[in-house]
């Protein structure tokens, strides 16, 4: 599948402001029959531009190129056009767009489209806005026609078009159709941000009714006519494949209609999910494990550990740092372990699959569309755009869905293939299907040394990492791995913000590992985050500094990073003591990263009781993420993010044991629960700078204000993750 | 054929007496708001009232419940706390990916309906058997709250 290929062509040219934007535009504009539930049988939709309908009902119908998984897209990106189009907010509704990598792709992936990277509405800002302004644009033209006025007297509000010189006014709805035959104009004009009515605001979100009522539309929740259902039993090792099978007791189960093998496995296909899964329970497959990954986590770990020892490639060099730390006065080490994680979403992935005579149709949490489609396509024989692909609402994602392989879109297309396409399938992971079926945070191994002079000043870093490539392998390369360097294994790392004159990291990628892997939510930074900014508190706590003091003074060329600290610190009475029961340990610790262009700081308040065991009480964030385009989504996604990085600081670990992994349920590998959840407290510095990204910059910083906030309570500073609570018994 | 009461109705359906609950909602009558999530009855995202009582769906033999009054989220607005709940959570956004949203409406509702003024710590109780990979916790807590407020 190397003929799938992402580069990155347009992000430069974004950043630079320059024209790389594409708004796909469709001319002549459609009217399309609307679909029934808007009400009047004579209702119509009339197509605006790519994102923009508007219905003769006076619905407003934003079309959303990115995937809601939750983070709030299709609320933001609807937010910034109906802000630029002058809207009415309860008239707006989103709709997924089908896959079009050229009215839709990824503007700073050139030409793909796809959700990924917190990107969303970076990519997306200046593209929804003239959207929005070229609709209204569309509109005035249309009413200054009709009312044979001048259009520059032509005033927008609230989804009313007015002019005050002839007292005319219209609905959006009755200049729909007209507006749609408008030219649209090659130049609009933007809003000056102070006049935003819902940019900033507190547009609420519009998938909270059918996400409250049970009708909002999961993957899972697709039935098609004459469809089945398929439940597959995978290899018990990644690389095992199907030596036989036998399935007469699984076709002898009510509802079964047939067992098929796939390079993935064996498929049992019935009419309904249980019936799928009691086929599966029944078969006999004998696998060959001759090229099967054996080894475990332990193992895997040695073997890093061992690496370690040796140089790396080097991804970031400043200064010497052979000289200053063969110069040191004090040299300070620790070094630090990450296990495998498993994205976990609560919708385990799942896929249907209709192979049609003329092409094909798929309905997924489509994350990846570009890649999905050009796998599939290829499977069939088909061309990208014959292969439709529907994007539903995801029931989470972290990154999961957007896999470099395709890995169960292409599943569930490989069993209808098998069946030569006689039904509609709906592939159905169960939840042990999906936390082993792989494509985990990758597990690594970091070693850091920091060297003092002989004044006490931090004045050499050494950070080797030794951990899988994500990227090396997937459509990404080109554009992601530079020199043996992928780029999302040092993120955070390579791009330390301190001030330290002499710097090497330098980077091991095993490739010998057979264990899929694949971008967890925050990526590079959910392991770098951690390694980098305990590490510094350790180093902070031999110089015998304060950790908020320290880092200030490392972070002068970096007045963003030290914005949100000198915040987070301010609201968090950093400095002033906690108050402790009798048997109690409590601290306060900080964190402070940049990911996705964002910026985010966070104070942790922890317990930690005589047993070790731990409790976060509060997280005081702030926020830098550029314009707030929706601050009560902000607040939101960085809670979500404490509550996601929670889980893996006190719980997440995939492992392996002779390959095969060991948990296979949220009992073995436990997300936290309520009752674990902190007080989250999120202040967001108000900037006028474009939007950047929020759906997993408040990830990176917990696991380390957490670790940070345990050693000011106890004294010592936890290597793993997991935390080893052990440790912590008083 | 089994009959079964989902929603005040009489349903009958025609499943093995060991088929989950969940998947005779789900499959058999394809009232999908009830989500599949582990199939353990560990994370919640099944639940549904027997009788009032929040139940996982996903490991209840539908036989267990025949003769019994089962509430699914497709009629929680039916009664009081139901509406009040689902206002409360539509005005704090709590949603996210929202897929295990319906299990914790449901367990909230049977919460508020037993207790109508619950502590952080009830709620900690009544709460915890419902995952929520998105962290919405913060908001469902607060969310609770507001309901309570709603129906004092």
């Amino acid at each position: 599948m190397s003929e799938i290929i992402i580069e990155n062509l347009s992000r430069r040219r974004f950043l630079q402001g320059s024209a790389g934007l594409t708004l796909g535009f469709c001319l002549p504009a459609v009217a399309t029959a609307a679909a029934g539930k808007l009400g009047a049988a004579a209702a119509v939709n009339a197509e605006i531009n790519a994102f923009l309908q508007i219905g003769t009902d006076n619905s407003v119908t934003v079309m959303s190129k990115h995937l809601e998984m939750g983070q709030g897209t299709y609320t933001g990106l609807a937010t910034i056009l109906a802000d630029e189009l002058d809207a009415d907010w309860a008239q707006v509704r989103v709709e997924g767009a089908a896959a079009d990598a050229k009215r839709y792709n990824n503007t700073f992936w050139g030409p793909a489209q796809g959700t990924g990277g917190s990107t969303a509405m970076a990519n997306s800002w200046e593209q929804m806005r003239k959207a929005g302004a070229s609709g209204r644009a569309m509109l005035v033209s249309a009413a200054a026609r009709r009312w044979q006025v001048g259009a520059a007297e032509i005033v927008v509000r609230d989804g009313i078009v007015s002019h005050a010189g002839s007292g005319r006014k219209a609905s959006f709805g009755e200049l729909a159709l007209d507006a749609a035959n408008e030219t649209v104009p090659t130049e609009v004009k933007l809003k000056d941000p102070k006049d935003f009515r819902l940019i900033g605001k507190q547009a609420k979100r519009k998938d909270s009714a059918a996400k409250t009522n049970g009708t909002a539309q999961f993957t899972q929740d697709v039935f098609l006519p004459g469809m089945l259902v398929a439940v597959v039993a995978h290899p018990p090792q990644f690389g095992a494949t199907v030596k036989s099978f036998d399935a007469s007791k699984a076709k002898a189960i009510k509802g079964v209609v047939d067992v098929v093998q796939i390079p993935q496995g064996v498929a049992v296909l019935a009419t309904d999910t249980w019936s799928a899964k009691k086929g599966r329970d029944a078969l006999s497959v004998t696998w060959d494990d001759s090229k099967a990954f054996k080894l475990g986590s332990d193992e895997i770990l040695a073997k890093y550990k061992e690496m370690a020892k040796k140089p790396g490639l080097v991804a970031k060099q400043t200064g010497d740092t052979a000289k200053t730390f063969a110069g040191a006065a004090k040299v300070v080490s620790a070094s630090f372990d990450f296990p495998y994680l498993a994205h976990a979403a609560m919708e385990p992935m799942n896929c249907v699959v209709h192979l049609k005579a003329d092409g094909c149709e798929v309905w997924n949490g489509e994350q990846f569309q570009t890649v999905d489609q050009g796998r599939v396509a290829a499977l069939f024989g088909l061309k990208p755009e014959q292969v439709k692909l529907n994007m539903l609402y995801a029931g989470g994602s972290f990154g999961r869905r957007a896999c470099t392989q395709s890995d169960y879109v292409l599943e569930a297309a490989h069993i209808v293939k098998a069946i030569n396409g006689k039904a509609p399938v709906k592939l159905v992971w169960l939840r042990e299907d999906d936390m082993r079926g792989g494509y985990y945070r990758p597990m690594f191994h970091h070693a850091l040394e920091a060297a003092l002079d002989g004044s006490g000043q931090l004045v050499g870093w050494r950070h080797r990492l030794v951990g899988q490539s994500i990227i090396t392998g997937s459509p990404f390369e080109a554009m992601l791995v530079k020199d043996g360097i992928d780029h999302v294994s040092v993120e955070g790392a390579s791009n330390l913000p301190y001030a330290i004159p002499n710097l090497l990291v330098d980077l091991h990628t095993p490739t010998d590992i057979g264990v899929p892997v694949l971008w967890w939510r925050s990526v590079g930074s959910s392991h770098t985050a951690y390694s980098t900014e305990v590490f510094l508190d350790e180093v902070a706590a031999a110089m015998g500094k304060d950790p908020v003091a320290l880092r200030l003074e490392l972070l002068t060329g970096h007045p963003k990073h030290a914005g949100v600290l000198k915040l987070a610190a301010d609201k968090a009475n950093w400095g002033t003591p906690l108050k402790a029961t009798a048997g109690e340990r409590r601290g306060r610790g900080v964190a402070v990263h940049e990911s996705f262009s964002s910026f985010v700081a966070q104070v942790a308040e922890v317990t930690v009781k005589k047993d070790g065991s731990i409790k976060v009480d509060r997280i005081i964030c702030a926020v830098d993420c550029g314009t707030a385009i929706n601050p009560d989504n902000i607040r939101s996604q960085v809670e979500g993010g404490v509550g996601f990085a929670l889980s893996a600081a006190l719980h997440g670990e995939i492992t392996l044991k002779a390959g095969q992994v060991e948990q296979g349920n949220f009992d073995g590998y436990a997300p936290i629960r309520i009752d674990e959840m902190p007080v989250v407290e999120v202040h967001i510095v108000p900037s006028g700078a474009a939007p950047t990204g929020i759906g997993e910059p408040g990830v990176p910083p917990l696991a380390p204000a957490v670790a940070n906030a345990i050693a000011a309570a106890t004294g010592k500073f936890l290597h793993r993750m997991p935390f080893n609570t052990a440790e912590l018994v008083a | 054929m089994i009959q079964l009461t989902i929603n005040g109705k009489a349903q009958h359906v025609d499943v093995a007496p060991d088929t989950p609950l969940l998947w005779v909602l789900r499959d058999s009558l394809q009232m999908t708001g009830t989500k599949y999530g582990c199939g353990q009855g560990l994370c919640g995202a099944c639940t549904v009232h027997v009788d009032g009582e929040p139940v996982r769906a996903c490991s209840t033999p539908v036989s267990d419940v025949v003769g019994r009054r089962i509430t699914t989220i497709e009629a929680v607005d039916g009664e009081r706390v139901g509406k009040v709940v689902q206002e409360a959570w539509r005005k704090l956004d709590v949603v996210q990916c929202g897929y295990c949203q319906s299990g914790q409406i449901m367990s909230a509702v049977a919460l508020l309906t037993q207790n109508r003024k619950p502590s952080d710590a009830d709620i900690d109780n009544a709460m915890a058997g419902n995952l929520c990979r998105c962290a919405t916790y913060v908001r469902i807590r607060a969310a609770i709250h507001e309901a309570a407020k709603a129906l004092a």
